[in-house]
């Protein structure tokens, strides 16, 4: 174990089978969140199958994703390829001349390849642009673990957005459309603004940028995207992540600060929404407290859902799993854990799984492709994909999110089959 | 390059897993990037395997790809090799991994493990995952048996029981964990000993007494042909293709069995044909035994079964499924057959074959989208697919029932739900013949369609929502001179009932188009269903 000496918590760094997804999987929110943009993989069909079995169900005949599946002869000769890359696009915005984004996304065969992308979208932006903006950015496995691949979607987006010198917040990091909503209200009502969410909900909505931009970083996975954004003069605002009554207190407080709100009106402006989820959270608080629980890293979400079970739910900590650590951006929810957490960056899946076993915790967060064997072992199982596709952020979903993880116990004690 | 929005299969190193999660103390390293390993929640998912599959990753990096990743090859399987302690392995690559070409195959074989170790060289780039499954079953029977090859073609002892191999169930397969039981159910009733069943449940011990059946059973061909024909080749073992599923190809597979194992089933047969009826009889009834005998035939001439005559079926899947639907729906049901396809190349020439026998051309593609345009346009009133069909028929609101792979969770049920055998085509009567409108009802709602009280839209049963698609009449504005409908000809179609109204209306307004028609009457409509029929 090396001992950091930012935070002294020391960290166990492995490297062994990470039993993790890649950055593809992203473009299942993304596409939804954006919904004038295409996602086009150029990939292979283990990354066509891969987004499909992500995706889980066909709900859309035409999905606004798919894949350029690269055959032999574009292996044989790059040029060939860009060629065939330019005749799918055309086919693709032929057929859908709704798009007004296309964004290539690189894959793990591409990037071994050397297919620059980036040349593509320009080659191919002097052909569509103004009706079609065609960005590019890497999902692959090789350069981005599962939620990062937001980071780079996010981090492609930024040289194209406007340049504004008008004081203003920007929130940064897919969220639902009702909890934007929700913090907007809240905004509204401090007086605080203008405020844009990036992504838009419109791909061409693009929210300006400038040295009077502060950032509010809404997800813990944006690393690239919120270096970016402070390289065009941005200012990071410091905070932990809306996860919680006390993440989303401490986040909105951050911004109420930038903007000198007056704590009295801050207070009270939060009171409703803050007394609704201390409420709600309570019932469930109930069956959490006292319970022990073991992350296993998936979507960078684990640090700040661990503080938030073990603050606010009073969970006990085993080991708090998480895929990379950024201390930029996590500093502010390490300084919170329990000082004796023990803490693990990258992952050996097996060995992790013989941790777990050893501990024995109540609760362990995993990926779909551990939680059945996990639960036929007899542990409880929470699956983390579920996580990042479910709104979580905000007060009025703070006793969603405990429910999360108060179902399968509930579950258990239910069942006697 | 191709343009691709949903795969009918995945690359070939997941027909690789699959055989791999099929067996037992069989252990498979894949050199493949970071998220490749989200092809373990289909097995733990989909099938809701309590196990993990059995397979370690070596998930490089980029910051590998600058060092030694044949040295992370090396360190993995022998990690592997510790761990789980298999009694043979196989060691393979994904598409990124064939790009940089560490060989992992070589470099393992190079290790000298004390247990068989079987190199995968499977292109990801040109084939896809039945191919995959196939040869990685091929490679591992063959790796095990080769030192075998000599003391081959042991004196067969002629008056032991026949025995046979059941060779290609595998893990994601279509029903394989039913059909396996149902298939040796069948045997044992004709005196037919099963010697293994591979993959699905075997070990590399089991793959060892392969030689020791007198033939091969080549249930899934897709998977199991390749090998069965290397058996055949090698060991002599005879192969017997036929497919048990539905009535005919059940009694075709008999009869091939008893023909290489050289048996009479004579008796057999014809106490299974009279076994149909009688299914009310008090000593069936009270009988434990199941009987050796289906209810498709009785409940299939049952007076109302009628009106399954002429159902227009489109069937969609891989090619031995698609192939026995074919037969099914036709010689079992009374179908018709509107449309065939398939997406295993590898047997495009039978499917083709079976098209032209219907005077149907058939749809040998991949591609999602041509295979519901294909659909739309033939219009039928049931579609047999795979998943990927289920969500095109519930888009163009035709009721469908899944006969192949692709599968979901749904077609993993709890109960016991064979396709194969006499039992097989019980479960298929039911499952083809629930999602339509059943007959008497049928009857009962064009009867009732004039009570005030009745319910536009309503569909008895079914889950499916109102009608197809709207029945939206052509604008009545005519100066156009496009084919529109009459005031008369408007209320004549709202007489027709609602679940076969929209196809009424498209073959008049096309048969008015045809004919140069404007303006669609009530004498057009009828005129329209006396020169095209239903």
């Amino acid at each position: 174990m090396a001992l950091d000496a930012c935070t002294e918590v020391p960290v166990l760094k492995e490297r062994g089978q990470r039993e993790v997804f890649c950055g593809l999987t992203g473009i299942v929110w993304l596409h939804r969140k954006m919904q004038d943009a295409f996602f086009l993989v150029v990939g292979s069909r283990t990354c066509a199958h891969l987004i499909q079995s992500a995706a889980g169900v066909m709900i859309f005949a035409e999905p606004r994703f798919g894949t350029a599946i690269l055959g032999e002869k574009d292996l044989a000769g790059l040029a060939d390829a860009n060629e065939e890359l330019d005749r799918v696009v055309d086919q693709l915005l032929a057929r859908r001349p709704d798009i007004s984004t296309l964004f290539l996304v690189g894959s793990c065969p591409s990037e071994v390849i050397k297919l620059d992308l980036a040349r593509a979208a320009e080659r191919l932006s002097e052909r569509f642009f103004p009706q079609v903006r065609i960005l590019n950015y890497s999902g692959s496995g090789i350069e981005t673990t599962f939620t990062q691949g937001e980071d780079t979607c996010l981090k492609s987006m930024v040289p194209i957005l406007p340049s504004s010198n008008e004081k203003s917040l920007m929130v940064v990091g897919t969220l639902a459309d009702v909890i934007e909503d929700q913090f907007r209200k809240i905004f509204d009502t401090l007086g605080l603004g203008p405020v844009y969410f990036f992504p838009p909900r419109r791909a061409t909505n693009l929210p300006p940028v400038g040295k009077q931009t502060y950032l509010l970083l809404a997800q813990p996975f944006l690393s690239e995207t919120a270096r970016a954004l402070i390289q065009r003069g941005a200012t990071l605002l410091d905070a932990p992540y809306p996860i919680g009554v006390e993440g989303t207190t401490a986040w909105l407080e951050s911004a109420a600060k930038a903007w000198n709100i007056n704590n009295e009106h801050f207070q009270k402006t939060i009171a409703p929404a803050k007394e609704r989820a201390q409420i709600g959270l309570e019932r469930y608080r109930q069956s959490l407290a006292g319970k022990s629980l073991f992350l296993f890293p998936d979507s960078q979400l684990e640090i700040p859902l661990a503080r938030f079970l073990s603050r606010e739910c009073g969970m006990e900590l085993v080991e708090v799993g998480t895929p990379y650590i950024d201390r930029m951006l996590m500093q502010n929810e390490i300084s919170l854990l329990p000082a004796n957490v023990s803490l693990s960056e990258g992952q050996d899946v097996e060995r992790q799984l013989d941790r777990a076993r050893l501990a024995k915790p109540d609760m362990t967060v995993c990926g779909l492709g551990l939680a059945n064997p996990l639960e036929a072992e007899g542990m409880t199982t929470k699956w983390s994909i579920e996580l990042v596709f479910s709104p979580i952020q905000g007060y009025d979903q703070t006793a969603d999110l405990a429910e999360l993880f108060a179902r399968p116990l509930e579950r258990k004690k239910r069942l006697s089959v | 390059m191709e343009l691709t929005l949903w795969t009918y299969e995945g690359p070939p190193h997941v027909g690789a897993m699959r055989i791999a999660t099929s067996m037992e103390d069989v252990h498979y390293v894949l050199h493949a990037p970071q998220g490749d390993t989200y092809a373990d929640l289909l097995f733990t998912m989909i099938e809701r395997r309590d196990r993990r599959p059995p397979v370690t990753y070596t998930t490089f990096q980029a910051r590998d790809l600058g060092g030694d990743t044949a040295e992370l090859v090396k360190t993995s399987v022998k990690d592997a090799y510790e761990r789980f302690k298999p009694q043979a392995m196989l060691v393979g690559e994904s598409c990124t991994a064939e790009l940089i070409q560490d060989q992992p195959g070589s470099l393992a074989k190079s290790m000298n493990l004390p247990v068989p170790v079987v190199s995968l060289e499977l292109p990801a780039y040109s084939k896809k995952e039945n191919w995959g499954a196939s040869e990685t079953l091929y490679h591992l029977v063959r790796t095990l048996l080769l030192p075998l090859v000599s003391d081959a073609k042991k004196e067969k002892e002629p008056l032991s029981r026949p025995k046979a191999n059941i060779i290609g169930p595998t893990a994601l397969g279509f029903r394989c964990r039913d059909d396996v039981r149902e298939v040796i159910k069948l045997l044992g009733e004709i005196g037919v000993e099963v010697n293994v069943v591979a993959p699905l449940g075997s070990t590399p011990a089991d793959i060892l007494r392969i030689p020791q059946a007198d033939f091969n059973i080549c249930l899934y061909p897709e998977i199991a042909l390749t090998t069965c024909s290397w058996l055949n080749r090698t060991f002599g073992q005879p192969v017997v293709r036929a497919v048990p599923i539905g009535i005919g190809a059940t009694i075709d597979f008999i009869k091939e069995v008893a023909q290489v194992a050289q048996i009479d089933v004579s008796e057999y047969l014809e106490r299974s044909k009279s076994q149909t009826l009688g299914l009310w009889d008090s000593a069936r009834i009270t009988s434990e035994a199941d009987s050796a005998a289906s209810r498709l035939p009785w409940y299939s001439r049952s007076v109302d079964s009628t009106y399954l005559t002429g159902k227009r079926v489109f069937i969609f899947g891989d090619a031995t499924h698609v192939l026995a639907a074919a037969r099914i729906a036709t010689e079992e049901l009374g179908f018709t057959v509107v449309g065939v396809g398939t997406y295993s190349r590898e047997f495009a020439r039978e499917v083709r074959d079976l098209a032209k026998s219907y005077g149907l051309e058939a749809v040998i593609s991949d591609d999602y989208l041509t295979v519901e345009a294909k659909v739309a346009e033939a219009a039928p009133e049931l579609v047999l697919g795979t998943q990927m069909e289920r969500h095109i028929a519930k888009r163009l609101g035709i009721p469908c029932a899944v006969i192949s792979t692709p599968i979901h969770v749904q077609d993993v049920p709890a109960r016991y739900s064979p396709q194969m055998g006499w039992e097989g085509a019980n479960v298929i009567f039911d499952s083809w013949v629930h999602p339509l409108m059943m007959g008497l009802e049928e009857h009962l709602i064009g009867m009732f369609r004039e009570d005030f009280e009745f319910k536009q839209g309503h569909m008895s049963h079914l889950h499916t929502a109102d009608s197809p698609t709207p029945v939206a009449v052509i604008a009545q504005d005519n100066s156009n001179g496009e084919v529109h409908w009459s005031a008369d000809g408007e209320a004549e179609l709202k007489k027709i009932p609602f679940f076969v109204r929209s196809k009424v209306k498209r073959n008049t307004e096309k048969f008015a188009a045809d004919n140069g028609i404007i303006a669609i009457t009530a004498e057009v409509l009828y005129e329209a269903k006396a020169k095209i029929g239903r």
